[in-house]
């Protein structure tokens, strides 16, 4: 496998004024108890994630689960009490701050949850603020703004200021700066956290739509399971400090690790995060197939399909029948009853 | 009270409000006792602390300011070479600024002077001014600036009113970058603000006379010294302001400068400062006010400029002359006051659209200024305004204020002997005749009851040390007269506060007349209440209750109106009168603002009296004044001391009572 282009390993993150006693040689140990003895919070504990190129990995959790903290620490904004953040193999807290500065400036990019735009810059200086601060020339960084600005669909408002924009104009600002380095890793931070529902929803689509055309390595955190479902390749679901679970969306909801996540994804939209893999019985060598679907489609997709056909359909994988899906297969998923087969 | 609310089951309803409140009126009842008590009941020393006791800093200092400037030596060269380095490169702009502003660029000296270049003539000075205005707060703002440098010139204040304005831009500049640097150190590294943060606090309550000396001796007699004790009244406010606007920048801005691989500089100075600005312009606006303040006053050591001619016309009891230049400083006040405000307020709302209109006019009338310098230049007797053309209104208002003398005299004397007779003496006796152990005793129990230990050990000390340097007597005087302004300052203040705070209109005006009041320098209030009432203790309380009465007018109508409009709405709703809804609601609630009214009342009353020891009051601003004209840089500094730490005593007393209301109440600050 090739390298992950970031990696926690062992990272703890304590506040309180005993938080030494429980680090030795870098290694965080210490039981809940013994913490809130010594009066020490434990915001982030015992955190492993390897997070690999190109994938979109949602770090999820309700406020209070250390999320932001572990973001922080990922992004080497806070140093982790214990363990090591690895990008691209070398140990962020370890290395000399010019270093550090050279892959912020070219390999990482930010999007704030209340969009952190300068007051004092138009849109087209917010995002040429980044380049600015690298020394590049102005015309040069002001055509590049310009055309991260047209790919978030500002374009012709470039002049404004800041609190000129909706909310969700000025998250595009936002993510438009983000952008305009290039960056490897891409962080995004409840980047719609503060937008209302409707808009929040517009700017998913747009960071889907721009991870399909840039294919970055996107660490995004969010309080919502929804917009994680949406959005992420794994999910890595936090509390008190801890990563309860990590997998794709349809793990997580078919084998929860914990009571935690099971009350999580109990209310999950089931037919937009399982497959037809997930629901298909064994194939019958003699059945009469309607049709057929793909064994990673996603039941929404297929299920009016299935619904308006009498006879099942065979689930191919590779062009090799693996299963079918009913109708009643389908309907168990939509309705939330417990199937004969996953009950068993 | 605090104790007695912990234990609900006290025995009985007396005791519940019993420790507190009996408590202080067994205190009460004391000092009238010890008062009262004929003069041998108690011990000597208790009246008049024994010199053989006394603790002689003044010497000391005295001593320590001499060793510095005569032995003390960093090896290759002395102390006193190296402040006078110090003021040479200070005097460097400030000589520039003069030049440009006032005296123009002059080569050799005496008879053979040659200008070379003349200042900046009245009428370019007035089309920049112009220009500038209107670009940055409209025509309005133009016009003003315009009609008030023609007033300057037009009634012969322009010379003095140039000399005036350079000092003020060069030690406003000095003192907001001086104090933007302080507040950005002072963020960075937290030590630093505890170490700075009380010295912050002494060098805002002391009077400018008492520091006025030592920079006099550290950097030579002139108007460097005087520069630097302005700068140094001038800082503090622009500190405290980086400070908190600077931590008022949300924390995200801060990441996104990490996140973007800024340095610290460029998070600094690319995201930090630009974010705050706003913010800091109000900070920059109260430095330029402040520094118009000083200069008027150090000017009257020989700085030149309006100050002196002030002060000449007091001497000379020239009355037109002085109130001429009196409202030449008015003018100067008011327009460096709505220009900086203007200023503010555009780095809030950068305007699109007209601003490179404006600029363009900014451009314009900067390029035709200078054209106008240039003709000048090639013939200098345009350069200056023409005698035949000049006005002046002194002869008038020497008429008015002798008719007033004339026919009201009797008028004014009755009431200034009635206030002197009825209140201003009997005060100050019974201030005297406090004995000084009971005096700091009870302050430090105060510091007790509203902030613990610590609060009672620092206020007691504060307390205690007029009476160790022997200036017990002097510094009773000084409180008194500061009792009885600020009663009465609050008599007058709080109501018209609570009356303009219900109703918008009279606010509007209520709020001009004491923004005015905030903007004008604290020596001009003295001139006309001089005229009519002479010298003494009268004429201070007036004008330093008109200097005073801001803040209580301003915090008490502010507090008052920012009441929640729902608890006003459920007092409505169980039937209360509009008397109840201001008696049981809004006052109550306001309580915490108006004591920080007060407060601030306090700090300018005490500022004002200082400047009062100008027309003969005998408290500890004669005693550094006199220190001044002595050269006696001890005396001063100790007097100076005095005056800061009966501020310090008032501001921590009134802030723990306020803090601890708004505790109760559960009201933030």
């Amino acid at each position: 496998m090739a390298h992950p282009i970031l990696a926690a390993r062992g990272v703890a993150k304590l506040y309180g004024a005993n938080a030494a006693r429980f680090v030795r040689d870098g290694r965080f140990s210490g039981t809940s108890e013994e913490l809130a003895q010594a009066g020490v919070t434990a915001a982030v504990r015992d955190v492993d994630i390897t997070i690999e190129r190109g994938e979109t990995f949602v770090i999820m959790g309700l406020s209070g689960s250390g999320k932001s903290t572990l973001v922080r620490c990922l992004a080497a904004l806070t140093p982790p009490s214990a363990g090591e953040i690895l990008f691209e193999d070398k140990d962020l807290n370890r290395m000399a701050e010019g270093d550090l500065i050279q892959i912020r400036r070219h390999q990482m990019g930010m999007v704030f949850q209340h969009f952190a735009l300068l007051p004092h810059l138009t849109v087209l200086g917010n995002v040429a603020f980044p380049l600015d601060v690298q020394g590049m020339k102005k015309p040069e960084r002001e055509a590049k703004a310009l055309e991260m600005i047209k790919l978030v669909g500002l374009s012709g408002r470039e002049s404004r200021f800041p609190r000129e924009l909706s909310g969700g104009q000025q998250q595009r600002v936002g993510i438009a700066r983000s952008l305009a380095v290039g960056p490897d890793l891409w962080f995004l931070d409840e980047p719609f956290s503060a937008l209302d529902p409707l808009i929040r929803r517009e700017m998913q689509d747009e960071v889907l739509r721009l991870q399909d055309m840039l294919k970055k390595t996107i660490v995004f955190i969010t309080h919502d399971f929804d917009e994680a479902v949406r959005i992420a390749d794994r999910i890595a679901i936090m509390k008190d400090g801890r990563i309860e679970q990590i997998g794709s969306a349809e793990e997580l909801v078919l084998r929860p690790a914990t009571d935690y996540v099971r009350a999580f994804t109990r209310d999950a939209p089931r037919a937009k995060i399982l497959t037809a893999r997930s629901i298909m019985s064994p194939p019958d060598p003699a059945a009469d197939y309607a049709g057929v679907v793909g064994a990673s489609a996603r039941i929404a997709a297929f299920a009016r399909k299935i619904e308006e056909a009498e006879k099942p359909f065979a689930v191919v994988d590779e062009g090799e029948v693996v299963g079918k899906v009913d109708r009643r297969a389908v309907i168990d998923v939509l309705i939330g009853r417990e199937s004969a087969d996953q009950a068993a | 009270m605090s104790l007695a609310e912990a234990r609900p089951a006290s025995p009985a309803v007396f005791s519940r409000i019993a420790p507190g409140r009996l408590m202080w009126i067994a205190v009460l009842i004391a000092t009238i006792v010890l008062v009262m008590l004929p003069a041998n009941a108690l011990p000597a020393w208790a009246w008049k602390y024994p010199l053989a006791w006394q603790v002689p800093f003044g010497s000391w200092i005295s001593a320590f300011m001499k060793w510095l400037m005569e032995s003390a030596s960093f090896g290759f060269f002395t102390v006193h070479d190296f402040t006078r380095a110090i003021a040479w490169t200070l005097d460097l702009p400030l000589q520039f600024a003069k030049s440009v502003f006032a005296t123009g660029f002059i080569q050799g000296q005496g008879s053979d002077a040659v200008v070379i270049l003349p200042a900046i003539p009245w009428f370019a000075m007035i089309v920049l001014s112009v220009a500038a205005g209107y670009a940055v707060g409209g025509l309005a703002l133009g016009l003003q600036m315009g009609f008030g440098l023609a007033y300057l010139a037009v009634f012969g204040q322009w010379d003095s009113a140039m000399v005036t304005l350079a000092s003020v831009l060069v030690a406003s500049l000095f003192g907001a970058a001086g104090g933007l640097l302080v507040g950005l150190a002072c963020v960075r590294w937290r030590w630093l603000e505890r170490i700075v943060s009380p010295l912050l606090d002494v060098a805002q309550t002391m009077p400018v006379f008492a520091y006025l000396l030592p920079m006099l001796i550290l950097f030579g007699f002139g108007p460097v010294s005087a520069m630097v004790a302005t700068v140094i009244y001038a800082l503090p406010p622009m500190v405290r302001v980086t400070i908190v606007a600077i931590r008022a920048v949300p924390e995200e801005i801060r990441s996104l400068g990490l996140m973007t691989g800024c340095t610290r500089r460029q998070i600094t100075w690319k995201m930090l400062v630009p974010s705050a600005l706003p913010a800091l312009m109000v900070g920059v606006n109260q430095v330029i006010m402040l520094s118009l303040n000083v200069v008027i006053i150090a000017s009257m050591i020989g700085a030149g400029g309006l100050g002196w001619d002030v002060l000449t016309a007091l001497r000379s009891l020239n009355i037109g002359k002085g109130l001429e230049a009196g409202l030449a400083i008015t003018v100067l006040a008011v327009l460096l006051d709505r220009f900086a405000q203007a200023l503010a307020v555009r780095s809030g709302a950068a305007v699109q659209g007209q601003s490179t209109g404006r600029r363009n006019i900014l451009i314009g009338g900067l390029g035709l200024g200078l054209a106008l310098w240039a003709a000048a230049a090639i013939s200098q007797p345009l350069a200056v305004y023409p005698e035949a053309w000049k006005l002046s209104t002194g002869a008038f208002f020497s008429d008015i204020v002798s008719w007033i003398n004339v026919n009201f005299f009797s008028t004014l004397e009755a009431i200034r002997t009635g206030v002197l007779l009825n209140v201003l003496i009997p005060v100050k006796r019974f201030m005297l005749a406090l004995p000084w152990p009971w005096v700091v005793a009870v302050i430090a129990l105060a510091g007790y009851r509203l902030g613990g230990w610590r609060l009672a050990l620092t206020v007691g000390l504060m307390a205690l040390f007029p009476v160790v340097v022997g200036l017990w007597p002097t510094t009773m005087i000084t409180v008194y007269l500061t009792v009885v302004s600020v009663v009465l300052s609050a008599l007058i203040g709080i109501p018209i506060g609570i009356a303009s705070a219900q109703r918008p209109k009279l606010w509007r005006v209520v709020e001009a007349v004491v923004d005015t009041l905030q903007t004008l320098p604290s020596f001009v209030y003295l001139i006309p209440i001089v005229m009519l009432f002479r010298v003494g203790d009268f004429t201070a309380l007036i004008a330093i209750v008109l200097y005073a009465v801001a803040p209580a007018i301003r915090y008490t109508a502010h507090g008052v109106a920012r009441v929640s409009p729902h608890l006003v709405e459920a007092g409505a709703m169980n039937g209360c009168t509009r008397g109840q809804i201001l008696k049981r609601i809004r006052l109550p609630l306001a309580l915490p603002e108006i004591l920080l009214g007060v407060n601030q009342t306090i700090m300018l009353a005490l500022s004002m009296l200082v400047i009062t020891a100008l027309v003969g009051t005998r408290d500890l601003g004669q005693e550094t004044y006199s220190a001044l004209a002595k050269a006696d840089v001890g005396r001063g500094l100790v007097a100076g001391l005095c005056v800061a730490f009966i501020g310090m005593v008032a501001d921590r007393l009134i802030s723990a009572a306020a803090g601890r209301m708004r505790a109760r109440m559960g009201v933030e600050a």
